[in-house]
């Protein structure tokens, strides 16, 4: 057998793995039945319906709201934390704070929301904050859980960067931390960018966490989605994954020409 | 002190640090503390560790190792928690034989196709992972696409049941997690410079000799890297065998759940959430150590 | 020695337990083009460090021009570094990179317009100033790093391995280009370097340094000339090295204890070691009826032959002792007349003798 013919089925039936429980719900979406397998015929009743149900809606909305949020102080956490990881030596405890700062990339979700749960049930026992659990509980959970990816990428480009760069700017008549904003920032803001989209879809995706942590009034998309299909099928779960496939479609092949424009030039 | 506090360096390690400490080191202490507490019925519902006596006002310490001897007793506890062991064991495995080749292939292409084959990765694990679960779900129904297409070829003459069983777990374990194995091996396979293999072959290894001599090992880390990430995160799993399990298997995190949410029994539950964290260490610390070798050969 | 232009005074630095530099002085002139040489670990990036105010020394001071400069932070010394992999950032392209400096100094636009523009046209960068640093070659990626530093037309240039990442042929070019800058700026050079060769042909002055100490400060000549001892000249260049004993009679002569024979020398002095620079050997096939005297002199058989175009490498053996033999091929027939297993006749003049 060819070489390549062997990559090319493998490849082959590994994309059509990826992809093709995706595509069957898009097909689906467009399906006229309210039972969601028999095909009854095209229809975009159910993006109608989707677009008038207020309660997808509404968490669709608090779930945009909490996980930009939760991005944007999540990469400024992740920025200084993979800033000290990757370029300060004195650090007190220095290996407890490697260990708190990379452990919730691989602790089990549904550890981190449990112990979140009881922290902030102790918190409002003990000093009364929060007085409830809502979108603020979430959010700080989001932002806790995130920092650690955001600390990963930002501390992986910094060290891949020669710490020679920073010296330079210090030698070419910088001082710290203009070194900090002209060289360092610049330097790795693909990364914090990339960080950012990373925490935002966190946050966008999380379940379990939100699960122990919400409260009245913050009930996010995933949480509204969970409760509809736990039991059953829902004709407009589909149609909403295909308006999100849509939306990072376009994201991705909006990226891509970019991408590969910038290789035509090299 | 002052001047410490006016000094930049300063904040950007400490604002981090005790936003971690406050948030995730401080949870953990307190699952450690209430995983040790008695339980009892109210409101929190478990006693606190150190009580006062209302007649004598002396402290009372209220400590119990009463709720691990209970989880470690009961078999069922620790029969989930094998479940949860194997499905993790299991899919990982699955994930590295099916994504190995994938990255291999990837990350061998020439720079354009490598870069729409990434993206083309990527999407997948962009979308809504509740979705995707959900979208086997929609699958594996007894009137779902999949029964339908062995039916029309005469495969089987009756739907089979495919869903609410720990294969449909299995499934959507692999599907969901396949991007945390490819991606990290990608990492690893891309940096691998193809004159090793030339090498080998030169030094008249065969392929086989060479892929078992030369690319696995150099790619050790980044399978290390990527076992770790599926097989740590699967181990605390609940939305997937929530979805598509049955009533065959129970898992680990579904019994904290129910623990928790059900029986309202915070100190087992937190009893439970710890000897995960204690069973997880192992792999945890091989994960952060490889981590860190890395890191530290980038510099 | 405080009115010299760099002047380092009994500086030392350990890292943990390393002690990386040993109670260094050294003195280096105006429009000097110095290099520090020596294996890698020897300190000498440390010193360059230390020099340019990364790294604080334990102890000794650091005097540029006049004026203490030990607690100066690198941002406010008039010298500037050229990294070794140049460290040029990598967000900014050419023309922002070389202006980097001037920006940072808080000067008109229009002045650092005009400056900018100067020093590319001295490093010939034309073309290039709207390039990403990853988008050009080299030998241009090594001209920026070196204009990013000249445009702030600094008292001081540091070099740390200004041609490494070069290949051979780039690199004998630019060490011209360097050389002619340094004369036409008359910018004090300090080039960091492992490469004896390019240390040879690049300074005026150089230091060689061992396990934090410098060995000795010298023009190339003495250096290679008269070296402090038997590292150094090992260190630079191929050394025969001869053990020898003082005979006790006849002065300006010593013994051989590896050829068994007499070495005559212009300088009398008491050694156990002599060096004798391969080139200084003259070799020719020996004949049977050729007597040879036993002073400055011996037979030997050759073991080795390495035609190198302009001159010959020969490994001799004699006595059991090897040693080197290079010959300049003025003459190609008659070097080209002796091969392997050869018997030759070696002689040297006196001055060739340089007791160590």
């Amino acid at each position: 057998m060819n070489k390549s013919f062997l990559k090319y089925i493998l490849l082959g039936f590994g994309f059509a793995f990826l992809y093709f429980p995706i595509f069957t719900l898009i097909i689906y979406s467009f399906n006229e039945s309210k039972r969601v397998m028999v095909w009854k015929g095209f229809s975009l009743k159910w993006y109608v319906e989707l677009f008038k149900n207020e309660q997808i809606l509404e968490a669709f909305y608090i779930s945009i709201k909490i996980a930009s949020i939760s991005a944007t102080f999540a990469t400024l956490l992740g920025v200084m934390a993979g800033y000290s990881l990757a370029r300060i030596s004195k650090i007190p405890f220095r290996s407890f704070f490697i260990f708190i700062s990379t452990a919730p990339l691989v602790m089990p979700e549904i550890i981190l929301g449990l112990s979140l749960l009881l922290f902030f049930i102790s918190a409002n026992n003990l000093f009364g904050l929060p007085s409830s659990k809502g979108q603020l509980t979430v959010l700080i959970s989001h932002i806790t859980f995130s920092v650690a990816f955001v600390a990963v990428i930002i501390q992986a480009r910094l060290s891949s960067f020669n710490k020679s760069i920073e010296e330079a700017a210090q030698d070419l008549g910088a001082v710290p931390n203009s070194v900090i904003w002209k060289v360092t920032l610049p330097v790795i803001l693909p990364s914090i960018i990339s960080g950012w989209l990373l925490a935002f879809t966190l946050s966008l995706d999380d379940l379990v966490i939100a699960s122990f942590t919400t409260g009245p009034g913050a009930n996010t998309l995933p949480i509204v989605v969970f409760s509809k299909v736990r039991m059953g099928l829902s004709p407009e779960v589909n149609a909403l994954s295909a308006v999100i496939m849509l939306v990072i479609v376009t994201i991705a092949i909006g990226y891509y020409i970019k991408t590969r424009n910038k290789l035509d030039v090299n | 002190m002052i001047s410490i506090l006016k000094n930049f360096k300063f904040w950007f390690v400490f604002t981090p640090y005790f936003w971690l400490v406050a948030f995730f080191f401080i949870p953990l202490a307190i699952i450690m503390k209430i995983s040790l507490s008695v339980s009892e019925w109210g409101m929190p519902p478990y006693k606190d560790i150190l009580t006062t006596d209302e007649v004598t006002g002396n402290f009372i310490i209220n400590i119990t190792s009463g709720n691990y001897a209970f989880i470690f007793s009961d078999f069922f506890y620790l029969q989930s928690y094998l479940n949860s062991l194997s499905l993790a064991f299991t899919s990982t495995l699955i994930c590295l034989i099916i994504g190995y080749p994938i990255a291999f292939y990837v990350a061998k292409s020439k720079p354009k196709t490598r870069n729409l084959l990434l993206i083309l990765l990527i999407i997948p694990f962009w979308t809504s992972f509740l979705l995707r679960v959900y979208a086997w779900k929609v699958l594996l129904q007894g009137n779902g696409i999949l029964n339908m297409i062995l039916m029309k070829f005469g495969i089987i003459t009756e739907p089979l049941s495919l869903l609410h069983n720990h294969y449909a777990v299995i499934l959507g374990v692999v599907y969901t997690y396949l991007p945390f194995m490819i991606l990290p091996l990608y990492g690893y396979l891309v940096k691998f410079d193809l004159r090793f293999i030339d090498a080998a072959h030169d030094l008249g290894s065969r392929n086989i000799n060479t892929f078992f001599k030369v690319i696995l090992p150099l790619s050790l880390p980044g399978i290390i890297a990527g076992c770790m990430l599926v097989f740590i995160p699967v181990v605390g799993e609940f939305v997937i065998p929530e979805l598509l399990g049955g009533s065959d298997k129970l898992y680990f995190g579904k019994i904290i759940w129910n623990e928790f949410f059900v029986n309202r029994d915070w100190p087992v539950a937190s009893a439970l959430a710890m000897s995960g964290i204690l069973f997880l260490i192992i792999p945890i610390v091989i994960f952060q150590i490889s981590y860190s070798k890395y890191n530290f050969k980038n510099e | 020695m405080k009115d010299s232009f760099l002047y380092i005074e009994n500086v030392s630095k350990s890292f943990d337990d390393v002690k990386a530099l040993n109670n260094v002085s050294l003195t280096i002139k105006k429009s000097e083009l110095f290099s520090l040489l020596g294996s890698s670990g020897c300190g000498k990036s440390t010193l360059l460090r230390i020099i340019a105010g990364f790294e604080k020394p334990d102890s000794g001071k650091i005097f540029l021009d006049g004026e203490d400069i030990t607690d100066l932070p690198a941002y406010k010394r008039p010298l500037n570094i050229m990294f070794q992999s140049y460290a040029l950032f990598p967000h900014l392209n050419v023309f922002n990179n070389i202006s980097f400096g001037l920006k940072e100094d808080h000067l008109e636009k229009n002045e650092i317009i005009n400056k900018t523009e100067e020093i590319i046209n001295l490093l010939e960068l034309n073309g290039l100033e709207k390039r990403k640093v990853d988008e050009i070659s080299g030998g241009q990626q090594q001209r920026v790093a070196l204009a990013r530093c000249l445009v702030k037309k600094p008292k001081l240039l540091l070099l740390d391995e200004p041609l490494a990442a070069l290949d051979k042929k780039l690199r004998i070019q630019t060490q011209f280009q360097l050389v002619n800058l340094q004369y036409k700026l008359g910018i004090t050079f300090i080039i960091v370097t492992h490469d004896q060769e390019e240390a040879m042909s690049l300074s005026d002055r150089m230091a060689i340094m061992q396990e934090g100490n410098i060995l000795q400060i010298g023009n190339p000549v003495e250096i290679y000339e008269k070296p402090n001892n038997e590292y150094i000249a090992k260190f630079i260049g191929t050394a025969n090295i001869i053990s020898i004993e003082n005979n006790q009679k006849k002065k300006n002569f010593y013994t051989s204890l590896d050829l068994d024979i007499e070495i005559e020398t212009s300088i009398n002095k008491i050694s156990s070691k002599c060096l004798i620079r391969p080139e200084k050997i003259y070799i020719t096939k020996s004949t049977i009826d050729k007597k040879v005297s036993s002073v400055n002199s011996c037979k030997g058989t050759v073991k080795e032959v390495a035609y190198l175009g302009s001159y010959t490498k020969y490994l001799i053996e004699s006595n059991n002792f090897h040693f080197y033999v290079f010959q300049t091929n003025n003459f190609i027939s008659e070097n080209l007349n002796i091969k392997w297993d050869d018997v030759v006749d070696c002689s040297w003049d006196k001055e060739a003798i340089f007791l160590l």
